[in-house]
């Protein structure tokens, strides 16, 4: 008997389906749903930064009149003047945290690599509590070391007076001392999360290949330029990509090492944490065109390798 | 599908047999008996000095980071015990506990570890909710499912400074959306960066609004590894798409959720930019939180000895996250 009943039972669920209409209809309604919420959420994540698109090019009395979401429609509430000005108060910015986004990224993809490949691919004791030690590095509050990061480069280190000599040459300024500073320690503070992300490949790679290496008698050090730097060119482009929008995008070093918005080694996002402050109230199109011209470099890096920057998120 | 497997494998069978496969079966060999007695010893030597052999690998970084990270902490301990402030030189052999007496009488630091706390769960569990269900609409065969995740994690791309930017315009009292969406649904107006009560939610709402897509990427990748015969099974068994969610997809995602949580966790506790940028130095009360406080403290008023011991602080909050948490991975061998 049971054996009877058991394929009727399994073709109930399947009979709804069958009977056409009013399936399709069902499913038209889920799909018109399904999309409807898609498109909800775009509004969602996307209003905070149209409508700060739309008032970087309003004059102040566009602002005052028009719904914040509405582009300016007429001339007169049109204008490139806060674009102007956020460009230059801000272009010294930009240029600031390209000289030390770009350093410290390049520097944090070789030394995490070369850290993931020596505690992976290698085989000794203590491995696993050494890399515990680069995982929790991630997790640090930053402000458990800035007391200390501000004592060191300030009073022991002090590039800028112990260099002194460099800073008379060609090309080479005065600023490039706090440059140096900011490159080591987001090299420093980058360097954990890099090795998580290269190990997680490099864990993946196969046993048998560093074995046949070591048969072959390859050295640690042929093995990695020969066979493991070629096969991690994909892992090197997402770190660059997650990295420099990451070091980019940071505030608090920069704000205790730079110090001064005026000084000027100033990065991007500490000119912006200042800018447009008056007595008289905040200037909010300028505000807006300065924190798309802040955004920019990162926005460009998202928008064209979105897939990368989604991997470097995932570990 | 198993026709194609049976095909591959007869194929290489025959490849296996063509002749490929004695080869390096009696190279192995070969050198495996007549190197065993003697390379023995010369083997274990090897892997003895493996350790020495990567350290040129490991030790540089692992010495920058390390002194920079936890160097830095037992730096910032010792500053705790001084009683170092001002622009003066630190004594470091005059140490007490004091400033952690202070702390515990400083009226302020309670209401802000309640901010603290209250900011880290609710964040946490908005985030996770949202991005959960995000995760869920997006993963299933839709039109331009790229586009969408791109722009759901286009926030998180930003720095936290440049959010504070739009936010401020947006919770603006007279022009800003919110306040023009809430006065057209007939909600009244309300001043979302300044009403004390307000304040902590307004932080906590832009919070998740820049986070939400990362969890969504984290469990989009824990739905993706999940066999699609599974949902088929539970489409078999006649669940609807809620109860086989809840019962059977939702359970194999709490790996994704706990790694999630821990990293929306720390976020919290350092969400200092996001704070500074709308408020400076110090943010309206019911925003102020354990990170602002303690830059402030120390950058600002320059009690550095005080600051020191509330970052300390902050760092046992988070190292009683991280230790279980990495603990955990380690007995799964996640390490």
């Amino acid at each position: 008997m049971s054996e009877q009943t058991d394929p009727a039972t399994e073709s109930e669920p399947l009979e709804p389906e069958a009977s056409g209409e009013s399936f399709r209809e069902r499913f038209r309604l889920r799909t018109v749903a399904l999309y409807t919420a898609l498109a909800a959420l775009v509004v969602f994540y996307l209003i905070p930064i149209q409508s700060g698109l739309v008032t970087s090019f309003k004059t102040s009395s566009a602002v005052r009149e028009t719904a914040p979401f509405i582009p300016p429609l007429s001339a007169d509430a049109f204008t490139l003047d806060k674009w102007q000005f956020a460009f230059d108060a801000l272009s010294d910015g930009v240029i600031n945290s390209l000289l030390f986004t770009i350093p410290s990224t390049i520097l944090c993809a070789i030394f995490g690599s070369m850290a993931a490949y020596g505690l992976t691919l290698t085989n000794w004791r203590g491995q696993t509590f050494i890399f515990a030690l680069f995982i929790a590095g991630i997790f640090i509050p930053y402000q458990a070391v800035i007391i200390p990061l501000s004592e060191f480069w300030n009073v022991w280190i002090d590039f800028e007076s112990r260099l002194g000599l460099l800073w008379g040459l060609p090309l080479l300024e005065r600023r490039h001392a706090t440059i140096l500073e900011l490159i080591v320690t987001h090299t420093a503070y980058g360097i954990p999360i890099v090795t998580v992300l290269f190990r997680a490949q490099y864990k993946s790679m196969s046993q048998e290949m560093m074995e046949a290496a070591k048969l072959d008698g390859a050295s640690l050090w042929r093995t990695y330029r020969k066979i493991i730097l070629p096969l991690s060119v994909p892992m090197f482009a997402v770190v660059f990509i997650f990295q420099f929008t990451q070091i980019w995008n940071e505030f608090l070093f920069s704000l205790i090492i730079i110090q001064s918005v005026s000084d000027p080694a100033a990065s991007v996002t500490l000119i912006l944490s200042g800018l447009g402050q008056a007595l008289e109230g905040v200037d909010f199109p300028l505000r807006m065109a300065g924190a798309f011209i802040a955004a920019l470099p990162t926005l460009i890096v998202y928008v064209l390798f979105a897939d990368k920057f989604a991997e470097g998120v995932r570990v | 599908m198993k026709l194609r497997q049976l095909v591959a494998r007869i194929r290489n069978r025959g490849d296996g047999s063509a002749g490929e496969a004695e080869k390096p079966r009696t190279d192995g060999g070969a050198t495996a008996t007549a190197t065993d007695p003697r390379a023995r010893t010369r083997f274990q030597q090897f892997r003895d000095s493996e350790f020495i052999q990567s350290a040129p690998f490991w030790l540089p970084p692992f010495l920058l980071m390390g002194f920079f990270v936890y160097g830095a902490i037992g730096w910032n301990f010792w500053i705790s015990l001084t009683d170092y402030s001002g622009f003066g030189s630190i004594d470091y052999f005059d140490l007490s506990l004091e400033n952690y007496r202070e702390m515990l009488n400083d009226p302020q630091i309670w209401d802000v570890t309640q901010n603290t706390f209250v900011l880290i769960i609710l964040f946490t569990l908005a985030c996770l909710v949202l991005g959960l269900l995000l995760a869920i609409l997006l993963d299933r065969k839709i039109r331009f499912g790229r586009g969408f995740r791109t722009i759901y994690l286009l926030p998180f791309s930003l720095s936290f400074i440049v959010t504070a930017q739009f936010w401020r315009w947006m919770y603006n009292f007279e022009d800003g959306i919110v306040n023009q969406t809430f006065g057209f649904l007939g909600l009244g107006q309300h001043s979302w960066l300044g009403d004390p009560g307000l304040v902590l939610f307004s932080v906590i709402f832009a919070l998740v609004w820049q986070f939400s897509g990362y969890t969504m990427v984290i469990y989009l990748a824990a739905l993706q590894a999940i066999p699609t015969d599974q949902y088929e099974a539970a489409r078999a068994d006649g669940a609807g798409t809620f109860k086989m969610y809840w019962r059977v997809i939702i359970p194999q995602l709490k790996p994704a959720m706990v790694s999630a949580s821990v990293v929306l966790v720390l976020f919290a506790l350092k969400a200092f930019d996001f704070l500074y940028a709308i408020w400076g130095w110090r943010p309206r009360r019911g925003a102020d939180i354990l990170a602002t406080k303690m830059v402030r403290e120390s950058f600002q008023r320059q009690e550095w000895a005080y600051g020191a011991s509330i970052a300390l602080f902050l760092f046992i909050l988070s190292l009683a996250i991280i230790t279980p948490y990495l603990y955990q991975q380690y007995r799964r061998g996640n390490l």
